[in-house]
Order: C-alpha cells, then structure tokens, then sequence
C-alpha cells in the first residue's frame, strides 16, 4: 500500500502543473458562476487561444534549443496580411494560398535562425530585429488598412466544426465516436508499453496507479467531448492542435532530433562535441516556429476574417510566458510540449474567466505578469528543493 | 627583526577527501625571489592563494607571519592593503576597458564618487614608465598584445603599493622576447626592495633570477635551496618535483601491439583567433593497435588543441595535414565524420565540453549514438535504458539510477558517464585528454583498468596528462609536446620522469 501512495507522489508531481490548471479552472468555475464550463464557452476559449497554442509549440522548441523568438506576432500580422492580398486581393486560390503562407512563414524562420545559428547573432537581437521588420512589412502590405473579408472556405479554418457523420440531433455523435477511439488507442498504448516493460524486467507503477490514471483521462476527455458534442460538435482548430500536439510530443520525446534539441540547450559545446550538428539544428527549430506562427497567423486571420496591421500585437509574449510557466528552463535543455500547452491554456482560462467577470483588461494584464512571476518562482523553489 | 619579509609556517589545508596542503612552511627572505616549483597540483597556487587570503584564515591551520606581525587575511584586499599582491595566470584585466582604467580598478582617483581622470591617467603613466611599457593609458586593454597585459597587471600591483610580488606562470603564455623583459623587470623590483614570489615550470628562467628555490610534491614542501650558496643543480630539482613511489599505482597489462591505425602527418593548426600563430606545428604522429600512447606536456603546450583539431577541427584553424585511418586518409573535418570513422575525443574539461549536466545518466551515455538505440529515428526507450544501465553497472558509476542527473554525480563518475558516453559509440580510437584530472586514488585506477580492457579489445587509446607518472605508468610509448611541436618521443619502458621533464623545459 505504501508503495502505491509513493507512487501516487511522484505522480503527482510530475503532474503538478495540470493539477493547477483543473485548480484555476474550477475557481473560475464557481467566480463565473458556472459559464467557464457552459459548451459554448469551452468551444470560445478553444478558438480564442488556437494560435497561442501553436506557437507555444513551436517557441517550446526555441527554447529548449536555448534561445528566445519575439517575432511570432509579427509574423502572425505579416501572413494574415500576405493571405489577405493572395486571396482577397489577387482571388488566388484558398489552397494553393495556404500551401504559399506556410512556406513563407517557414523560410522567414530559417531566415532568422540562419544569423543566429551560422552568424552566432544573439537571438534576442536578430528576432527583435524580425519583430519590427514584419510589423513594418506589415503596414506596407496592407498600406495601413485592413483587407478582407475572406473566401468562405478559408473563414471554416477557424470557424467550422467537424461535420458529423452520423447525423446526430442533439449531440454530435462523430465527436463522441472520435474520443472513444481516441481513448481506447491511449489504453492501447499504455498496455502495451507496460507489457514491453515487464517482459524486460522494468519497474512499472503499480496497477491501481495506472487504473486511476487511466479513468482520470477517460473523465476528462469524456466530460470535454461530451460539452463540445452539446454544441456544435469538434472544432476544426481543435483536430488542428490536437494532431499538432501529438505529433510534436512524439518528436520531442521519443525521436533522435528531439533528444538532440535538448542536448543542444543542455550544453551546445558538448552535443557539438558528440557530432550533434548544433548549426543545422538551430536553425531548423527557428525554421518549425517560423511555420507553426504562419499556421497561427492564417488562423488568426480566418477567425477575425480581416487582416489587420495591428494583429498579432504582443502574442510573442502570451506565447513566451506559456513555455515558461510550462516549466521551460530560460537557459534551455528543459520543458516539454504538454507543458507549453498547459501553460498557455493557464493563461488562456484567466482571460477569458476574467473577462467574463467583468475584470478589465488592466487588471488582468497585472494578474498574468503576477502568475507568470509565481509559476516560475514555485519551479525555481521547487527544483532548489530537490 | 628577522630578515624575513614572510614566514609560513606548517600551512594544510584540506579539501572535501583530499589534503591539498600538508604542514607547508616557506620562508621568503627580503628582497629576494624566491621561486616556487613543483608539477601541476603539487600545492604551488593553493599555498599562494592561502597567503593572499583567498583561502580565509580559518580555513587553513598554521601561521602566516608577514613583516614580522602575524597576519590573519579573511580576503584578498586585506592581503592587498598589507602590500602583498597576486598576479593570477589567468590575467584578471577587463578587456574593453583602457590601460588607466584598469590599473585603478577598484582604487579609482575619486573625489567624492566622481573620478579624477587627470590625475588617473598621469598616475597610470608614471606607473607605466615604471615597468617599461611603452602603451598610452588610454589603449583598451584588448588591443594591446599578452605580454604587455601582463606588464599592466604589474603596474596594477605597484599602485597598491606592493611590498610582496606574488606571479603565478607569468611567463606561460608569453614568447622568449617578453619572458626576458618580464624577468629583467623582476630584477629592477628587487633592486628597489620589492621581494616576489615566482612560480614556475620554466627551470631555466627559475635558474636565472631566483635567490631561493622551494620545491612543492603533492603538498609538502620538499625542500629549499639556497642559489646563493653556489650552483644549483637542475637535476636535483626535478627529482624534488617528480620522485615519488610508483609502485601499486596502475594495473598490469601485456601490451599486443598491431598495425598503425592512426597517422597524423604534419599537422599545423592556427590560432582560431590570432591569424598565422601556430598552436600546433608539424606534428607527425603514429598509433597502433592494442597500444596505449601517452602525450605528455605542459597546459598550453598544444596536446589539446592538437587532439580536438584531429577530432572534427573543433579547435582552431586547420592550416596543414592529413589524418591517415588504417592507411587510408580519412576525411575528419566534422565531428560526424570523425566518429564515423571510429574516433572519440574525451574532454579534459568533461563539465564544460562533455556532460549535459542538466539532463540524465541515460541521455549523456547515449548522446553520442542515439542511432544504435533508434529504429527509424524513433528512440526506443526501453532499449537505452539496458543500454546505459549495462554501462552503470560494468563501469561501478555510484548513482541512486540512471535517472540521475549528471550534476549531482561525483567527478570519477562523472568521467565514467562520459567514458561511457564514447565507448556507447564503439570507436576504435579513442583519445582521453587528461581522463584523471580531479579524480581520488581510488576512481583513478578504476579508470586505468578501463583503459587496459579496452587496449585487450584491440582497440588504440591517446591518453594526454599532466601527471608524469600517469603516462610513464600506464603507456607504452610516449610523445612529448611543448610550445605545439613535438620535442621527443621515447619508449616508456625505458624512459624516466626526468627525462620527459627535460624534453618539457
């Protein structure tokens, strides 16, 4: 028994910054007098931070690789405006625009990490540099005004919903059909990897360890599922981020070039020394941001459907407090992706908590720096501690 | 009054598991130089920085008598005020900062806050003429050349009034032409009454200018010997530094010695900073199967440096040479390319350059070859947790896991997670730069044996180190480095520590 209540611990730390998400969200829960959860709500707060939790992906990677990228607004501003001009302005084709955007957003990347990477310019210097060189190419773009509205098919980027296959009236059943697959292929993979681990002899967490967590999950996505399939059913963003979500936990965990991003950060003389190309690699994780903020810029244009000059202003900082409430370390080798997204979403309940309890929008700007200064100083107590 | 300027008396100092100073005494006479010799880690810069308070008083047992008071320093400007300077070999000037500025660091020409930059600067300039250098004081340090930084380091020692010139290697990193000034100036302090202590490798420079010789080993003072009194004899002094048991320190080995599977032909390396100085010089260089090579040399003889410029040119600018591979020449120019063909290059600085301290005992063991763990890219977790926990368990690193963190290892298991890290890598050669440095007895010959089971295996192992009984005990032949070029190569049956020294010097 003690040895499950240990594990239990461990668990639990491990898990400690979602414990304080459900925590943040149950205290908005009852502040808001129960519309945080309300279908509606939930599928808002979805589209409203989409495009932080891109990024926050993206800048995760940045910043295990050691390094800081304050241009992603900007290049949010500078795609929406390019997207803009392609579709509404020059009627290119929706596809072909999205396909041009995202190469575009990933070659002004591998442009800012080439004069960090091969010209050893400081990150900071080179995307601040980015930062005001988007903004302006921005306005020049636009010529100051704002350009749309966009083809509706763009606009089902951010707006549309997964269409339901089964034809459900009250609930969208293709939702639930998804979540139970989604749920059974994660009890699949959780047996299997255990089942891989006793034939070798491995400890493993104890079986009532992982029933609970297990159930836990299942709750969870259950209980989301259930409140999105009320509504409207799954928003096209949301199959988005959650393929974008796996994909990357996967890369960052269980791949070479994962490993080798954080050996970078851990210590680039010695990843250099072990044949890890430093150069290459630095430049390809500035390249992904580049990408991801591009994805989030089409979003974030297709949602306002507007482009505008001034889109974008100050994510570069929603997305860099995410990562390190996250448990990103500011001297790199150190965060995770789930991390980031937890972080960003801590951000995301309390604007839109906040904001619907009337708080404006000086006071929550306050109250975030506050949380952000409190989360890394628990991390820094926390690892001086161990 | 005594016509000693400074007496230590029965000086040790201990630090966690190792005495780094045993019942030291060292009377320095005024106005003399006394040199103090020994090899690296025989105690020399601990003793000084005992002296100059770095080490406060309570940290150390023993009496530090100074102009006949007994001296209680608990930091550095408490040694200062008394006139006792230090000047490290690692030169402690602020680069972008001017001559003047630097010389007055810390004793700014002030009034009320607000510097007095006439008075700075005539007062540098005065300080200048003193020791000879013919610089302007507003010249930012950086731009002037190592030898005269090292003049401006004294300049800054004169302003503070110094009675006792404490120099450590001054002449390290200088060319003959400076070293002569520098040991001329010396001269001229002593003429006006400045005594110095001087520290150094050199023994001829030693030879030349001091009154008195004190030679450490491993800790202890092992005597001190008057010039005055006629001439001094430099065997004698390097059997001071070295002689010492050499039994019982390193494991048996039949040595089954193959083929040449490393050739290093006229190697030139320059400087990656300063163009056209040579840091490695037509070094030409043979190893075989099953044999353990030593490179023995001083700290910036060019041992490094030529080893990591052979290990994908991650040292300086590769200006000639080629590396030869089982007789064929092999392009080794990235360090992926080096590894591919079976080289590995260990770190003498394994925090800096070797360990991802941060991170896991498994991901630094399998850093180096992440594919041999991998299947399509993808890690297959399970499998390197085998892998690196063979190596934990073969090699005895003492750890709670493999899930511990490099940092909070000690340092002999710190240098077997990055052993282990290059061995994951199966190279068949493999250089160890200093594989010792740091490390208790006992670690040390943990490290020897691994060494042996690897030449067994028939693979060819460089070992680079300072400690001449290390090489002569653990390898079969041995090169000698100094100032970038190879001076000897002896067979280490045959050679002795004295022999290697006289290469060295």
């Amino acid at each position: 028994m003690s040895s499950i209540i240990e594990a239990f611990k461990n668990n639990i730390r491990q898990y400690s910054m979602l414990i304080a998400l459900i925590a943040i969200m149950l205290f908005f829960q009852v502040l808001t007098g129960g519309i945080l959860l309300k279908p509606l709500n939930i599928t808002n707060l979805v589209l409203q931070n989409s495009y932080i939790l891109i990024m926050a992906i993206g800048m995760l990677l940045v910043i295990v690789a050691g390094h800081i990228d304050l241009s992603v607004g900007s290049i949010v501003a500078f795609i929406g405006a390019t997207s803009a001009v392609m579709m509404v302005n020059l009627h290119i084709n929706v596809g072909v625009t999205i396909v041009a955007c995202l190469l575009l957003g990933a070659l002004i990347g591998a442009w800012q990490g080439f004069w960090v990477a091969y010209i050893k310019i400081p990150s900071f210097i080179v995307t601040l540099a980015g930062m005001l060189v988007f903004r302006g190419l921005t306005l020049v773009m636009l010529q100051g005004a704002s350009v749309g509205p966009f083809p509706k098919a763009f606009q089902k980027i951010s707006s549309g919903f997964i269409p339901d296959f089964f034809g459900g009236k009250d609930v969208h059943i293709t939702t639930m059909v998804i979540a139970v697959c989604f749920l059974l292929a994660i009890v699949f993979v959780e047996l299997r990897s255990r089942s891989k681990k006793m034939a070798l002899g491995f400890a493993v967490s104890p079986k009532p360890v992982l029933i609970f967590k297990l159930l836990g999950i299942s709750a969870a996505v259950l209980y989301l599922c259930s409140l999105l399939a009320s509504y409207k059913g799954l928003p096209n963003v949301l199959v988005v981020l959650f393929s974008l979500t796996v994909l990357y936990a996967f890369i960052t965990t269980q791949t070479v070039t994962g490993r080798r991003i954080f050996a970078l950060g851990g210590n680039e003389q010695a990843a250099k020394l072990s044949g890890v190309k430093t150069r290459r690699l630095t430049l390809l994780t500035f390249a992904n941001l580049g990408l991801l903020s591009a994805l989030a810029g089409l979003v974030f244009a297709a949602r306002l459907n507007v482009a505008t000059p001034k889109a974008g202003t100050s994510f570069e900082l929603d997305v860099i407090a995410a990562c390190f409430i996250g448990g990103a370390s500011a001297s790199g080798g150190v965060g995770t992706v789930i991390g980031a997204l937890i972080g960003a979403l801590v951000m995301g309940v309390m604007n839109n908590g906040m904001s619907i309890m009337g708080i404006g929008i000086d006071w929550q700007q306050a109250i975030k720096g506050m949380v952000l200064l409190f989360a890394v100083f628990f991390d820094v107590y926390n690892k001086s501690k161990n | 009054m005594s016509d000693f300027i400074l007496s230590m008396c029965g000086i040790t100092k201990t630090f966690p598991g190792v005495k780094a100073l045993d019942n030291v005494s060292l009377d320095v006479r005024q106005g003399e130089i006394h040199a103090l010799v020994g090899e690296n880690g025989a105690g020399k810069s601990t003793l000084m920085k005992v002296l100059s308070g770095i080490y406060p008083h309570g940290d150390y047992s023993g009496e530090i008598t100074y102009q006949g008071n007994e001296c209680r320093f608990r930091e550095i400007s408490d040694s200062e005020k008394a006139g006792i300077v230090i000047i490290h070999q690692e030169l402690a000037l602020i680069p972008y900062l001017s001559i003047a500025e630097n010389i007055f660091l810390g004793n700014e020409q002030q009034r009320g806050g607000v510097i007095d930059w006439l008075l700075t600067y005539s007062k540098a300039q005065e300080l200048l003429d003193m020791v000879g250098l013919d610089e302007s004081p507003g010249a930012r340090v950086t731009d002037i050349g190592v030898g005269k930084q090292q003049l401006v380091e004294i300049a800054k020692a004169l302003s503070k009034k110094v009675q006792l010139l404490i120099l450590d290697e001054p002449t390290a990193t200088l060319n003959e032409q400076d070293s002569e000034k520098l040991l001329k100036l010396l001269l001229e302090f002593k003429k006006q009454g400045i005594s110095s202590i001087l520290i150094s490798h050199k023994l001829n420079e030693v030879e030349q200018v001091a009154d008195s010789i004190t030679i450490l080993r491993d800790g202890a003072a092992i005597e001190t010997l008057d010039c005055r009194s006629g001439e001094i004899n430099e065997e004698h002094i390097i059997r001071g530094m070295v002689g010492r048991d050499l039994t019982h320190r390193f494991p048996e080995r039949d040595a089954h010695i193959g083929e040449v599977v490393l050739e290093i032909r006229d190697w030139t390396v320059n400087h990656p900073l300063h163009e056209g100085r040579k840091v490695v010089e037509d070094v030409n260089m043979t190893l075989r199967k099953g044999e353990v090579l030593g490179i023995a040399g001083l700290m910036g003889s060019g041992r490094t440096e030529l080893a990591m410029s052979v290990f994908g040119r991650s040292y300086g600018v590769h200006a000639a040479g080629k590396v030869f591979i089982n007789g064929e020449e092999a392009d080794v120019s990235t360090v992926s390319k080096a590894i591919g063909h079976g080289v590995a290059y260990v770190t003498e600085d394994r925090k800096t350059y070797g360990l991802l301290l941060d991170q896991t005992i498994k991901e630094n063991i399998t850093l180096a070859n992440l594919e041999e763990v991998a299947s399509r890219h993808v890690i297959d977790q399970n499998q390197e947790v085998l892998c690196s926990s063979s190596f934990v368990d073969q090699f005895n690193i003492k750890c709670s896991g493999i899930l511990q963190k490099a940092l909070n290892l000690s340092g002999g298991n710190q240098q077997k997670v990055v052993l282990s890290k290059w061995l994951f890598a199966d190279p068949d050669i493999l250089i160890l730069d200093e594989p010792t440095r740091g490390i208790d007895v006992g670690a040390k010959y943990e490290i020897y044996t691994i060494i042996n089971q690897l030449v067994e295996e028939g693979k060819a192992v460089i070992v680079i180190s300072s400690e001449l009984p290390e090489i002569l005990g653990l390898c079969d032949r041995i090169y000698v480095m100094s100032e970038g070029r190879i001076t000897g190569e002896l067979n280490a049956a045959e050679a002795s520590q004295e022999e290697i020294m006289r290469h060295i010097l």
